[in-house]
């Protein structure tokens, strides 16, 4: 299969991982679940983004599930990320809505899904580490534009509209920050225990 | 005032002067060769439009049809043929409907998918059998006259990117195959969103002025000096599978020149080259349309999207007689060489050079040689030689994977590389690359790869 995906790791690394200052996200290692669902809606014009859109166009599912499976199966150690610009305040701030929420904004902690270690859980919900700060602060704020959707009940980007520009920043800085536990197992990882705060069509197997 | 200065007042009023009168003959004259015009203007105006209206229904085979017979009624809630609905979903993959029809991710049928042409963008409507905003209402005759007329159920002129210059060979068999198929299918309630198409492209009249100069009805003749599988194959290319309509080079006004000779063109907005496919030999295209790939090339960009939704799903009897018809087509003159074919200078190549040794060789090999089934061989690579280069243009800057078919459900993909080489990089290293191994092909220009650079897919 490697041979066959050099058109994934010409921008997403050498065997998905992506490199530490590049935009492109590590794809190595994330669920198989929630990486086939990426490409589907990139094929499908859900996700907009052109390049991968045309790159994917003519694919069938069969073969998404494939590659997905593919790049989720690859276990890689991760680079140590480089040191944060960010000052304390805003490190401060990413972590605890990271680790707590704000649930006086009714925003749920991010381990509440994406596991205690941040590194994901079951087969849909990806790992928040290892990820270019670029990416994350991209990705944060078309979630909350609604340039980024999910299935309906969409709850990320539920999530993401009850954020202020600042706690996107403060977010991406801290999670860009974190070095990937090197015995994580990114994928493999259970779910949290107790039922998710919100409802989320993207999980294939909502408890 | 005095009583006759009064009367003098009155009466200059009343009466006009003699050069007034003068004037008012010379008005009434003139007023009557101004309405003489106004008619003559009229009338021509009405019978420019009543010959633009007979230029637009002329040779409509199924006008008469249109009046409906007992079998043309809705279908809503009728028994329907399952055997000729079979047929029409076969047909309807022939023709690659969904391409246009279903947006991307959408419900099949549904409409919706904006179509980019230098006028504008054209939405195709929905083709599901809901009752207000599909074509629920439609009867057989309605549809029967859209494919082959270009005219809508309620006489309206549909817009060519809909391709009926090609549909007008559909039989009339295949064409209520084809509604049967589409009123199987579950209804879907979208309203058809209105074309954003410039002035005046935009108006009925401009379209009928286009349908009066490029468009007539017709049928699909057979040729008796030829087998039937040929028949087959011409009537496949030239109707449904309406191949001229990326395969054929457009005038200005975005006409078809000489559909039938399929001799290639550049896919407007796309910038992918549809190349001729006069001559080629009939097995390696029947397979290759088939698997999406053969040992030594490989269908990319818009035709591998028309590999996964259509042709390979064919069977192999039509695709071979599609195949023996495009061999039998006389080949195009080739084209003119100009200075665009210029050998590339000393510096390009060089820098040509290096960068595939760099990014290039790893699969393509030193020697541009490839490796069978995965990575294409470049050495007389057709794809990479035909001019103008817009097709290893695109491929270098997006990437391509062949389609997944179910001969090749794993294919390999080139990496894009639009964000690692500059314009004068992929013109550098495709100059190379048709120069080098004994190929022979025109430099490329790095003004080309920037114009190629905003390609616009549907």
């Amino acid at each position: 299969m490697t041979q066959r995906l050099l058109a994934c790791t010409g921008c997403h690394g050498k065997d998905g991982r992506s490199g530490p200052d590049g935009y492109y996200p590590r794809i190595a290692g994330k669920p198989a679940g929630y990486l086939f669902r990426q490409l589907r809606a990139f094929r499908d014009g859900q996700r907009p983004y052109a390049p991968m859109s045309q790159l994917l166009a003519p694919l069938d599912d069969a073969y998404l599930r494939q590659i997905a499976s593919h790049f989720a199966a690859l276990q890689l150690p991760y680079a140590t990320p480089p040191p944060s610009r960010a000052d304390a305040a805003t490190l401060a701030r990413g972590q605890a809505l990271t680790q707590h929420g704000d649930a006086a904004r009714d925003i749920p902690a991010c381990a509440a899904c994406h596991g205690t270690a941040l590194i994901g859980a079951g087969a849909d919900v990806p790992g928040l580490l290892g990820l270019p700060l670029d990416y994350l602060n991209a990705q944060l704020g078309a979630w909350r534009t609604g340039a980024r959707r999910a299935q309906a009940p969409d709850c990320m980007a539920r999530i993401a509209q009850r954020l202020q520009p600042q706690d996107v920043n403060a977010l991406a800085h801290w999670l860009a920050a974190q070095p990937v536990p090197t015995a994580a197992a990114p994928g493999t990882a259970a779910m949290p225990p107790g039922p998710p705060p919100l409802k989320c069509g993207s999980m294939s197997a909502p408890r | 005032m005095r009583q006759h200065e009064r009367a003098a007042v009155r009466r200059a009023a009343i009466k006009p002067t003699a050069s007034r009168r003068k004037r008012h003959g010379v008005a009434h004259a003139a007023g009557r060769v101004a309405l003489a015009l106004l008619a003559l203007l009229v009338g021509l105006g009405i019978a420019l439009a009543a010959a633009l209206w007979w230029l637009n229904v002329r040779g409509e085979r199924d006008a008469d049809a249109a009046v409906s017979s007992a079998g043309d009624a809705p279908l809503v809630g009728t028994t329907v043929d399952a055997q000729q609905v079979a047929r029409g979903a076969y047909l309807a993959r022939a023709g690659n409907c969904q391409g246009c029809h279903t947006p991307r991710g959408a419900a099949p049928y549904s409409g919706g998918r904006g179509i980019a042409t230098p006028f504008g963008t054209v939405y195709s409507p929905n083709l599901t059998p809901d009752l207000r905003s599909g074509i629920g209402a439609w009867t057989a005759a309605d549809f029967r006259r859209a494919l082959h007329n270009g005219r809508s159920r309620d006489g309206r002129l549909l817009y060519p990117a809909f391709p009926y210059d090609s549909y007008t060979r559909i039989s009339t068999g295949d064409a209520d195959a084809l509604f049967a198929y589409l009123r199987s299918l579950p209804a879907v309630e979208r309203a058809n969103r209105p074309h954003a198409l410039r002035f005046p492209y935009g108006t009925q009249a401009a379209l009928a002025v286009w349908r009066a100069l490029f468009f007539r009805p017709g049928r699909f003749e057979p040729d008796a000096a030829h087998p039937a599988q040929w028949n087959r194959g011409a009537y496949l290319v030239q109707g449904l599978g309406h191949c001229s309509a990326c395969h054929a080079p457009r005038n200005a006004l975005g006409a078809q020149r000489e559909p039938l000779t399929l001799s290639g063109g550049l896919m407007p907005m796309q910038h992918w080259l549809a190349p001729a496919l006069a001559g080629a030999p009939a097995a390696p295209v029947a397979s290759l349309l088939q698997r999406g790939v053969a040992v030594d090339a490989a269908l990319l960009g818009p035709m591998a999207e028309v590999v996964l939704h259509s042709t390979q799903h064919l069977a192999a009897a039509d695709l071979q007689a599609m195949a023996l018809y495009l061999e039998s087509l006389p080949l195009p003159a080739p084209a003119r060489a100009d200075s665009a074919d210029a050998a590339p200078a000393p510096a390009q190549w060089q820098r040509g050079e290096k960068i595939y040794a760099e990014r290039c060789a790893r699969c393509h090999g030193d020697d541009g040689r490839g490796r069978q089934r995965a990575y294409v061989p470049l050495a007389g690579n057709r794809a990479l030689l035909r001019d103008p280069p817009a097709n290893p243009v695109q491929v270098v800057l997006g990437g391509a994977f062949a389609a997944s078919t179910a001969l090749n459900p794993q294919p390999f993909g080139m990496p894009p590389f639009a964000n690692e080489l500059s314009d004068e990089d992929v013109a550098a290293v495709l100059s190379y690359a048709r120069n080098a191994w004994g190929n022979r092909a025109g430099a490329v220009r790095a003004l080309d790869v920037q114009r190629w650079r905003g390609s616009v897919r549907p």
